[in-house]
């Protein structure tokens, strides 16, 4: 019950949006609880959108973890330096 | 939305764990959490790492009580139109189960969500009574609509708990000691990180909040190993992306203006103070407590057991491991179960029978 599902907005009519998840996939929600516009990202759980999304902190993540990982014991495999590029997310 | 990446970090997390020479307990209180370490088969890896990862009362269909669904029973044979969760539905008790009344010819509707539930009552004449269950996650959503004047013929039997204060109950007094606390990611989407700064400060324990891939999950528990091996006691956030220091402040502003907090019991413990929500005097027109307090009253006058032979109580504890019960896979399955833990899908027991059950 507790897992929230990731979705755009994409229409907005009052408390209510069109949420869609992709591949076609949407669903009304209540935005009462988010501040929204169409196009945001939202965190949708039970009908409720409980929070909203910014791409950039996904991206941020794995950079985030890499560093907490390099701090426990000071360094990582040289390996995992050299495939750099931008993570997946 | 972790892909390519995630089996070299995976691997490098576990090695790292496997270096430190851990001999830990922690625990989780999120039955999502459950779900994804026994999927991803994560358990057993930390296991042998020497983390012993316990499930605590993460599950809200499996904490509530014989009581509260006794309540919903008695307000469904008396007519009422009942909206709740769709596996509250098979959750047993003594006088039966929804789905056995929903047989008996009682109109029990599953729904998604309050707001569905507020629909129903909208296009019915009939009182249309929503079965609040559920955690931080839940609760905003049910103030959000009782603030939003929902119709007369609406209520609500107000079942629902937080997590913050019931942990401290569990850490402070539990039966399990465990050195650290895995905290539930969407909880924390609300209540925000800062709200459980406390548990660190006043009782030493280390905290980390985690999502639900395996890889949230794993971080989020290398986060506490190295708590606990360097001997300190802060909340670390592995799910920044979606939880914040504040949470959700317009969530719980919500919360705030229905609720009033208030004693509950959950199933396995005992009355645990301050840790459940009913509606305050204001939203009283729609406390189904209140307003059908004659048809509640009988509920009142007798004490339930829980279902003889079940051990969900030691499940929720964290003291017990669901295949270690003896009726696991035998008398109790999903299909006829004899506890909420095999009902719900957060439930310890259905997580492990899904996954992990021994033919
Ligand atoms: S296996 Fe069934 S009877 Fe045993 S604890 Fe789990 S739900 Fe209860």
């Amino acid at each position: 019950m507790c897992l929230a599902v990731p979705g755009k907005i994409i229409e907005i009519d009052g408390n209510k949006a069109t949420v869609e998840y992709g591949e076609g996939v949407t669903n009304k929600a209540n935005i009462t609880l988010v501040e929204v516009e169409i196009g945001s990202y939202v965190l949708v759980h039970a009908g409720f959108a409980i929070k909203t999304l910014e791409e950039k902190d996904a991206l941020e993540t794995i950079e985030i973890w890499k560093q907490v990982l390099d701090a426990a014991d000071g360094g990582r495999p040289s390996e995992d330096a050299a495939d750099g590029g931008p993570p997946d997310a | 939305m972790f892909q390519m990446r995630d089996r070299k970090m995976a691997d490098e997390i576990m090695a790292k764990l496997k270096s430190m020479n851990l001999d830990i307990k922690i625990m989780h209180v999120c039955g999502t959490h459950q779900d994804s370490l026994v999927k991803h088969g994560l358990i057993d890896m930390l296991a042998e790492v020497g983390i012993d990862v316990r499930q605590g009362p993460g599950c809200p269909v499996c904490v509530t009580t014989p009581e509260e669904i006794e309540e919903t029973l008695a307000l469904a044979r008396a007519g009422k139109t009942i909206a709740i969760f769709g596996d509250m539905l098979k959750v047993p008790s003594e006088s039966g189960s929804l789905l056995k009344t929903k047989g008996e010819g009682a109109d029990v509707r599953i729904v998604y969500g309050i707001n569905e539930a507020v629909e129903l009552a909208e296009k019915l004449d009939n009182e249309v009574i929503f079965i609040g269950v559920g955690f931080e996650t839940t609760a905003p959503a049910t103030a959000a609509i009782l603030q939003s004047q929902p119709p007369e013929n609406f209520s609500v039997l107000c079942c629902h708990r937080t997590i913050p204060e019931a942990l401290r109950i569990l850490i402070s007094s539990g039966p399990v000691k465990v050195q650290g606390l895995l905290e539930p990611g969407h909880v924390s989407v609300i209540t925000g990180s800062n709200m459980y700064e406390f548990l660190s400060k006043d009782y030493g324990i280390p905290q980390a909040i985690a999502g639900f891939e395996p890889l949230d999950v794993l971080m989020g528990i290398f986060m506490l190993a190295t708590q606990i091996k360097n001997g300190e006691a802060r909340v670390d956030n592995a799910y920044t992306r979606v939880v914040s220091p504040e949470g959700n402040t317009k969530a719980q502003n919500a919360m705030a203006t229905v609720f009033d907090a208030c004693d509950v019991k959950w199933r396995g413990f005992p009355v645990l103070p301050g840790t459940g929500l009913k509606l305050k005097p204001e939203y009283a027109k729609y406390d189904a407590r209140l307003k059908f307090a004659e048809i509640l009253a009988p509920v009142y006058e007798k004490e339930y057991e829980e279902p003889p032979g079940c051990k969900c109580g030691d499940v929720l504890r964290g003291e017990m491991d669901p295949q270690e019960c003896p009726l696991f896979a035998k008398a109790c399955t999903p299909s006829s179960p004899i506890g909420p833990c095999m009902v719900s899908f957060e439930g310890g027991c259905a997580i492990e029978y899904k996954y992990r059950r021994k033919d």
